[in-house]
């Protein structure tokens, strides 16, 4: 047993350190060389810049960069997709759930199927060009709606499955139709897994660069695709000290969502899998 | 992708369709509510998958406007000069790397931070941070620290210069390792949620019967952790498949095309304006991941089954 009352001891010095290493340094790493004069950045490493330029570098980013710009973009696609496929996702979930029989299996096994094939990315782009929705935001938020989809319905689904169905009849029993039942209902009850699959699905499409490129390339700035974009070339070429504000600029709307709710956003994932 | 939870503990018992008459359930339970998520699911995915199934086996490029049907000339032309087998090889040691380390680097997280302390909560934090990054983000922080003149072989040693993005032969296990450390947060997550999941009684039981903290761990509480085990393989391993932005800001594709993964050609080549190539391609990474979906997920749950 001393055995074990020796590592309760090195625990939190081990978890502490590993934290330091594996996670400080790269993060040091961003935020040092972006701290940095473009001369003192052209290699970066691990030094602390001579002097802090964090603020200006920022600055520069933020209008040569056109950030607000893609920060727009970026929430002019992310905000709908989110939202619609929350909404829409939960209402066939619900009816998913709840309808027993072998065509609700199928449909449950055809809507969850997108969970992990791959969407087929060259074609969508030809068909968005035959509706005339290429390079539109609403095709980008259609495309993520259609993406993301079955992870919501995948969700939810499961999680009415764990909502004793009593609760909707009193509601049918004082005759409220399915619109109300839903609303009134089902919606509040499914607060917590919505949540859950608002910061996943949330991570996913703030984040993503590869489906923007081929559907809104060029036309609409995305954070993500504007980096990409530029980190190559121009403007940020061996620029680290930029790309690295960048990339600060980039998390922190995330990371900040994430402070706030860390606590209800963890419980939210783990405590699915205690179900 | 990764999509958490239910897998790793199917709801238990509660009745899935309450009994009702059938008339019922069409009047609380209309089937229109439906319509809206299976019409976008028709159009912005099953729709493009079809034709997926159609243009690859015809010549659509960007350097004419007529698409002609020419069988299977395109499958042809890419296996004939490796480019097929290339990829799809380079795609599945990607995919299969990345799902042993993101499930090793998780787990050992999951282990040492299975204690609920505030330090342990903190640190657990941390490892979120790169989850919640743009793995393109990832790719540039691991391109500047990985140079031969970069942070990581300075902390090495002084002289140490090794070219860790440029080797045509252990690259692609670099990137991989830079791909799980991005996820190895969200398994480490799943994991601990399964050990909080394992009972008490159980483990009581074995400290009882004198079990040693050994055997306790790998005979008791590790083949209880079979459900997170096949959510975090099957995510990473599938998801992985499907990857882009890391080996993009990473390598692009190279030293000598060596991790050019399924997705990095079809970027490259739609780039080209061959957009037939690229939709073969495409086709390519569906069969395969629709393939390997089916035994993997069984195979692991046969395992879930027996232990």
């Amino acid at each position: 047993m001393s055995d074990a009352r020796i590592w309760r001891r090195l625990q939190p010095y081990a978890a502490v350190l590993l934290a330091a290493v594996l996670i400080g340094i790269p993060l040091w790493l961003v935020v040092a060389t972006a701290g940095k004069s473009r001369g003192e950045a052209l290699q970066p490493n691990l030094s602390a810049p001579s002097h802090w330029q964090l603020f200006a570098n920022i600055k520069e980013v933020w209008t040569e960069g056109k950030i607000p710009a893609a920060f727009f973009g970026s929430l002019l696609v992310v905000v709908p997709a989110v939202l619609g496929v929350l909404l829409v996702g939960s209402m066939a979930a619900w009816i998913l759930a709840r309808r027993g029989g072998r065509v609700a299996a199928a449909l449950y096994a055809l809507a969850i199927s997108g969970i992990v094939l791959p969407p087929a990315v060259v074609t969508l782009v030809l068909w968005l060009r035959q509706l005339g929705l290429a390079g539109s935001a609403i095709g980008m938020i259609g495309v993520y709606m259609g993406i993301y989809m079955s992870t919501v319905i995948f969700f939810v689904t499961g999680f009415v499955r764990t909502i004793p169905a009593s609760l909707e009849e009193a509601a049918q029993i004082d005759g409220a139709g399915p619109v109300r039942v839903f609303v009134r209902v089902v919606l509040p009850l499914l607060r917590p897994v919505l949540a859950t699959a608002t910061i996943l699905v949330c991570l996913y499409v703030w984040n993503d660069v590869f489906y923007a490129f081929f559907v809104i390339g060029g036309r609409i700035d995305t954070l993500p695709l504007n980096l990409f974009r530029v980190a190559s070339a121009g403007l940020y070429l061996n620029n680290w000290h930029l790309i690295f504000s960048y990339v600060i600029v980039m998390t922190l709307p995330l990371l900040t969502v994430f402070a706030i709710a860390q606590r209800r956003i963890i419980s939210g994932i783990t405590s699915g899998a205690v179900k | 992708m990764s999509t958490v939870t239910e897998k790793t503990a199917p709801p238990r018992a509660v009745p899935t369709a309450p009994a009702r008459p059938r008339g019922t359930a069409r009047v609380t339970h209309p089937m229109w509510f439906m319509a809206p998520a299976f019409a976008i699911l028709l159009v912005f995915f099953f729709l493009p998958t079809v034709f997926n199934f159609v243009y690859a086996f015809t010549d659509w490029s960007s350097f004419k406007s007529a698409i002609n049907p020419v069988g299977t000339a395109n499958f042809q032309e890419l296996a004939s000069n490796g480019t097929l087998l290339r990829a799809l090889r380079i795609t599945i040691v990607y995919a299969v790397l990345v799902a042993f380390f993101q499930n090793l680097f998780g787990f050992l997280l999951a282990v040492l931070l299975e204690r609920d302390t505030l330090i342990n909560r903190i640190v657990r934090i941390c490892f979120l941070v790169p989850v919640l990054m743009s793995a393109l983000a990832v790719g540039y922080i691991f391109q500047a620290l990985l140079k031969p003149d970069g942070g990581v072989n300075s902390l090495i040693g002084h002289g140490f210069d090794y070219a860790w993005l440029a080797d045509p032969t252990w690259t692609i296990v670099t990137v991989a390792v830079i791909h799980a450390w991005k996820w190895m947060g969200l398994s480490m997550l799943i994991y601990l949620a399964g050990l909080k999941t394992i009972p008490t009684d159980i483990v009581e039981a074995g400290r009882i019967d004198g079990a040693s903290r050994w055997t306790m761990f790998w005979r008791i509480r590790f083949p209880l952790l079979a459900p997170a085990i096949t959510f975090n393989v099957s995510t990473a391993l599938l998801g992985s498949m499907n990857g882009f932005d890391i080996v993009q800001a990473t390598t692009g594709g190279g030293p000598a095309r060596t991790t050019e993964i399924l997705n990095i050609f079809i970027y490259r080549t739609f780039g080209q304006g061959l957009f037939a190539q690229a939709t073969t391609m495409s086709l390519v990474l569906f069969l395969v991941v629709a393939l390997m979906a089916f035994p993997v997920i069984s195979i692991l749950r046969k395992r879930e089954e027996i232990l």
